[in-house]
C-alpha cells in the first residue's frame, strides 16, 4: 500500500487487500473494548494515555508518513483542540462533544493556513520541520499572553457532580473515558484506511514519492497536500480535546509544548511511518513504558538501586528505543515485520 | 565583524576559474551587513528618541541584549557548522550545552577547578562526544533525503541526555560561583563581569573558528565537503571523518559555551533546551555555515528580546523572535548573510 510501486505491478493476490484492515480494526476494537474488565483500575489511566498517544500518532502519520511533510509542530493542532474545548466549555458552557469538533475544524483550518504558507514558499525537509515547530511555539507564547485564554494559568474544567454525558464527565471508576477515546482512535484509523484506499490517499502518496512526476501527471499538488494536512490536524485535535476532558485541566505548556509534538512523532516512528497500524503499535509500546520503568524503580534490582527515587528513566528508555529504531529498523516495528512477511 | 566567511563564498573564491563572482558576492555580503547593522542602529536610535522609555532603561536593555546575544552566538556557532556543513538539524545542540555545563559543574564542585579552567577541559570532552555521535550514529544517515532520520536521532539524543542527567543529578537547580564577581558600568548600564567574559569568549571563538576554517587543512576539507561531498571524496578527502570532525567542532563550541555560561545560568537538566530553537532561529537568520552570521544573528536576537521586552513584557518578545524567524524562512531562507544556493 505504501510502496512506491504502481498498484498494477504488485497485482495483489487478495482482491481487496484493504478488507483485511477493516477486519483487524473491528476485531481489535472489540477486543480492546473488553480491556477495562481485565485491567486493574490503576492501569486504566495508562491505557487511556496510550490511546491518546495512538490518536496523535495516527494523525501525525497522515501528514508526515503518508504525506511526506515532516511536522515537528503537531502540538499546535493538539493544543488548538485542547483549548477550543476548554474555552468553549468554561467560558460559554458549550458541550465538549461540540467543543472537540469545533477544535478539530479550527485545527484543520490552522493547519491548512500554515501548510499553505510553508509549501507556497517551498520549504522542504528541515526547513519545513522548523517552520511547523516555530508555529507551535508561537501558539504556546500567544496563549500564554492572552488574558481571554487565562494566560499561563490555563483552564480548569468545572466538575459536574455525579457525571454527565453531555459534559463528557464520568464518576471515578467509570470506563466511559476509555471507550470514548477508543472510539476516537477507531474513527481515526477508519479515516486512515479509507484514505489509503481513496484517490486522495493515492495522490498524496504519489506526491510524497515523486512530486515532479505527480505534477506532470496533472495532480494538483498543493490541493492534495493541504487536504492531507487538514485531516491530520483534525485527528490530532480530537486527541487534544479529549485530553482536556480526561485530565480536566489544560495549560499552554501541556497543550502546545514541544514534548507534545514529540509524543505525536515517536509512536509513529517506532511502530512504522506510513503504515496504518504502525502508530497504534508504537503507542502500545511507548504508552505503558513509563509505568513499567516506574515499577522497576519502585523496587529496583541491586544493579539499579542507585536510581531509586529518581525520575527520567522512562523517557531515557524510549529515547534509546527511538535512536535504535531509526538506525536499525527505519521502517519501524510493524513496517519491518510487514516487509519481512511480504518478501 | 567580517562576514565574508560564509563557507560557500570562501569555497567559491578558492576556485580560480571564476574570480569575479565571489568578489561581487563578498561585496554584497558586506553591504548587507552594513544595511542590517544600520537598521539595528536606526531602530535603537528611534527607541531612544520616540520610544517613550527612559534612556537609562533603554541603555540597560541594549547592554543586556548584546551580552545575551554573545551567549546565543556561542551556542549558534556550533550549530551553524553542523547545520551548514552536514545539513543535520541537530536538536541536541541545547542539550549538549546542558551536558557541557554539567561536565564543568562536576569539575568545579568535585575537582575544585576554576570554572574557566574547567572550560578548557569541557571543550575537548564535548569535541570527543560529538565526534563519537557523528561517527557511530549520524554517519549511517548521511545520504540524500535522510533529514528526518538525522532529526529523529538528535531528538532521541536530546531526550536521552537530558533524562540521564535527570537520573544522575536529580532535578534540583545547581550553581557555581564565578571567580570574578562584580559589575562593569557602561554608559550608566550594569554589565555583570561573568557575562562580559562570556561575550569576549564568543568573539574569541568566532575568530578562532574562522581561522580554523580559513587557514587549516581541516578547514579546507570542511569547506570542500560543504561545497560538494562527492567532489571532496574524489580528490581524496575522507568525507565521513570530516563529518565527524565537523560535528565535533560544532559540539566543542557548546563545550566552550557550557563553561562560560555556568557562572550566570542556573543549572538544571533542561537548562540548555531553550537555546536549541533560538539557535536555529539565529543560524537561519545568519545564514547556514556563516560563523560571523551566527554571532551577528545572536546579537540581533538578543537585542530583539531585551529591547522588545521593554514593549512586550514577559514572553511577548520571544514571540517576536519567532515572527522574525518565520518571515526569514519564507522570504530569505538562505539567511541574511548566506548566499543563494
Amino acid at each position: 500500500m505504501t510502496t512506491s510501486a504502481p498498484p498494477a505491478a504488485t497485482a495483489p493476490p487478495r482482491a481487496r487487500p484493504w478488507l483485511g484492515n477493516w477486519t483487524v480494526l473491528v476485531v481489535g476494537v472489540v477486543l480492546v473494548a473488553l480491556l477495562p474488565y481485565v485491567l486493574p483500575a490503576s492501569r486504566e489511566s495508562v491505557a487511556v494515555r496510550t490511546l491518546i498517544f495512538a490518536v496523535m500518532a495516527v494523525g501525525w502519520n497522515i501528514m508526515s508518513g503518508y504525506g511526506g511533510m515532516f511536522s515537528f509542530g503537531h502540538a499546535a493542532f493538539f493544543g488548538i483542540g485542547a483549548y477550543a474545548d476548554a474555552y468553549l466549555l468554561v467560558k460559554h458552557g458549550v458541550s465538549p462533544w461540540i467543543g472537540i469538533l469545533v477544535g478539530a475544524v479550527l485545527a484543520a483550518v490552522f493547519g491548512v493556513a500554515i501548510a499553505y504558507l510553508s509549501l507556497r514558499y517551498r520549504l522542504k525537509g528541515a526547513y519545513f520541520a522548523l517552520a511547523t515547530f516555530a508555529f507551535a511555539q508561537m501558539l504556546l507564547l500567544l496563549t500564554s499572553n492572552i488574558e481571554a485564554l487565562n494566560k499561563t494559568r490555563g483552564f480548569n474544567v468545572p466538575l459536574v457532580p455525579g457525571g454527565s454525558w453531555s459534559k463528557m464527565q464520568f464518576p471515578i471508576g467509570s470506563h466511559n473515558y476509555f471507550w470514548i477515546v477508543l472510539g476516537i482512535l477507531a474513527v481515526a484509523v477508519a479515516v486512515n484506511i479509507l484514505l489509503v484506499g481513496s484517490r486522495l490517499g493515492q495522490y498524496v502518496m504519489a506526491i510524497r514519492d515523486d512530486e515532479t512526476a505527480a505534477a506532470s501527471l496533472g495532480i494538483p499538488i498543493m490541493r492534495y497536500q493541504l487536504a492531507a494536512v487538514a485531516i491530520s490536524a483534525a485527528i490530532t485535535a480530537l486527541a487534544g480535546g479529549f485530553y482536556t476532558q480526561y485530565f480536566l485541566f489544560v495549560s499552554p505548556d501541556l497543550a502546545f509544548g514541544a514534548q507534545v509534538s514529540v509524543e505525536a512523532i515517536v509512536p509513529a516512528v517506532i511502530g512504522g511511518i506510513g503504515t496504518i497500524w504502525g502508530p497504534v503499535i508504537g503507542a502500545a509500546v511507548i504508552g505503558p513504558l513509563s509505568e513499567v520503568t516506574a515499577s522497576i524503580l519502585r523496587d529496583p534490582p541491586s544493579v539499579l538501586s542507585f536510581l531509586s527515587g529518581r525520575s527520567g528513566l522512562d523517557v531515557a528508555t524510549y529515547a534509546v528505543l527511538l535512536i535504535l529504531i531509526v538506525l536499525f529498523l527505519p521502517r519501524g516495528i510493524y513496517g519491518s515485520i510487514r516487509a519481512r512477511l511480504r518478501a | 565583524m567580517s562576514t565574508e566567511d560564509t563557507m560557500t563564498d570562501t569555497a567559491v573564491s578558492s576556485r580560480k576559474s571564476s574570480p569575479r563572482r565571489p568578489a561581487v558576492r563578498r561585496r554584497s555580503a558586506v553591504l548587507l551587513t552594513a544595511v542590517v547593522l544600520a537598521l539595528v542602529v536606526v531602530a535603537l536610535v528611534l527607541v531612544y528618541a520616540v520610544g517613550g522609555r527612559s534612556h537609562q532603561l533603554v541603555t540597560q536593555a541594549i547592554v543586556t541584549g548584546i551580552l545575551l546575544g554573545g551567549v546565543y552566538g556561542l551556542v549558534s556557532m556550533g550549530l551553524t557548522l553542523i547545520f551548514g556543513v552536514l545539513g543535520i538539524v541537530n536538536f541536541a545542540q541545547g542539550t549538549l550545552l546542558t551536558l557541557a555545563m554539567y561536565v564543568a559543574y562536576v569539575l568545579v564542585s568535585s575537582a575544585g577547578l576554576d570554572v574557566y579552567v574547567s572550560t578548557l577541559i569541557t571543550i575537548p570532552v564535548l569535541f570527543g562526544i560529538g565526534y563519537v555521535i557523528q561517527s557511530t550514529m549520524l554517519n549511517r544517515l548521511m545520504g540524500a533525503g535522510e533529514t528526518e532520520g538525522q532529526l529523529l536521532v538528535t531528538l532521541g539524543l536530546a531526550l536521552l541526555i537530558a533524562n540521564l542527567l535527570l537520573l544522575g543529578f536529580g532535578g534540583e537547580p545547581k550553581s557555581v560561583s564565578a571567580p570574578f564577581e562584580g559589575n562593569l558600568h557602561v554608559f550608566g548600564a550594569v554589565a555583570p563581569v561573568p557575562r562580559v567574559i562570556a561575550f569576549l569568549g564568543a568573539v574569541l571563538l568566532a575568530l578562532g573558528l574562522t581561522a580554523v576554517l580559513r587557514r587549516t587543512r581541516l578547514g579546507l576539507s570542511i569547506r570542500s565537503v560543504a561545497a560538494s561531498a562527492q567532489g571532496a571524496q574524489l580528490v581524496g578527502v575522507n568525507v565521513h571523518r570530516v563529518y565527524a570532525l565537523t560535528f565535533g567542532l560544532g559540539t566543542a563550541c557548546v563545550g566552550a559555551a557550557g563553561g562560560l555560561v555556568l557562572p550566570f545560568l542556573t543549572l538544571t537538566p533542561t537548562a540548555g533546551e531553550q537555546f536549541t530553537i533560538l539557535a536555529f532561529v539565529i543560524v537561519v537568520l545568519g545564514g547556514l555555515g556563516s560563523i560571523g552570521g551566527a554571532l551577528v544573528g545572536g546579537l540581533v536576537i538578543g537585542l530583539v528580546q531585551t529591547v522588545g521586552g521593554l514593549y512586550f513584557p514577559g514572553t511577548g518578545a520571544t514571540l517576536l523572535v519567532f515572527v522574525v524567524f518565520v518571515v526569514v524562512l519564507f522570504f530569505r531562507p538562505q539567511g541574511l548573510f548566506g548566499s543563494p544556493q
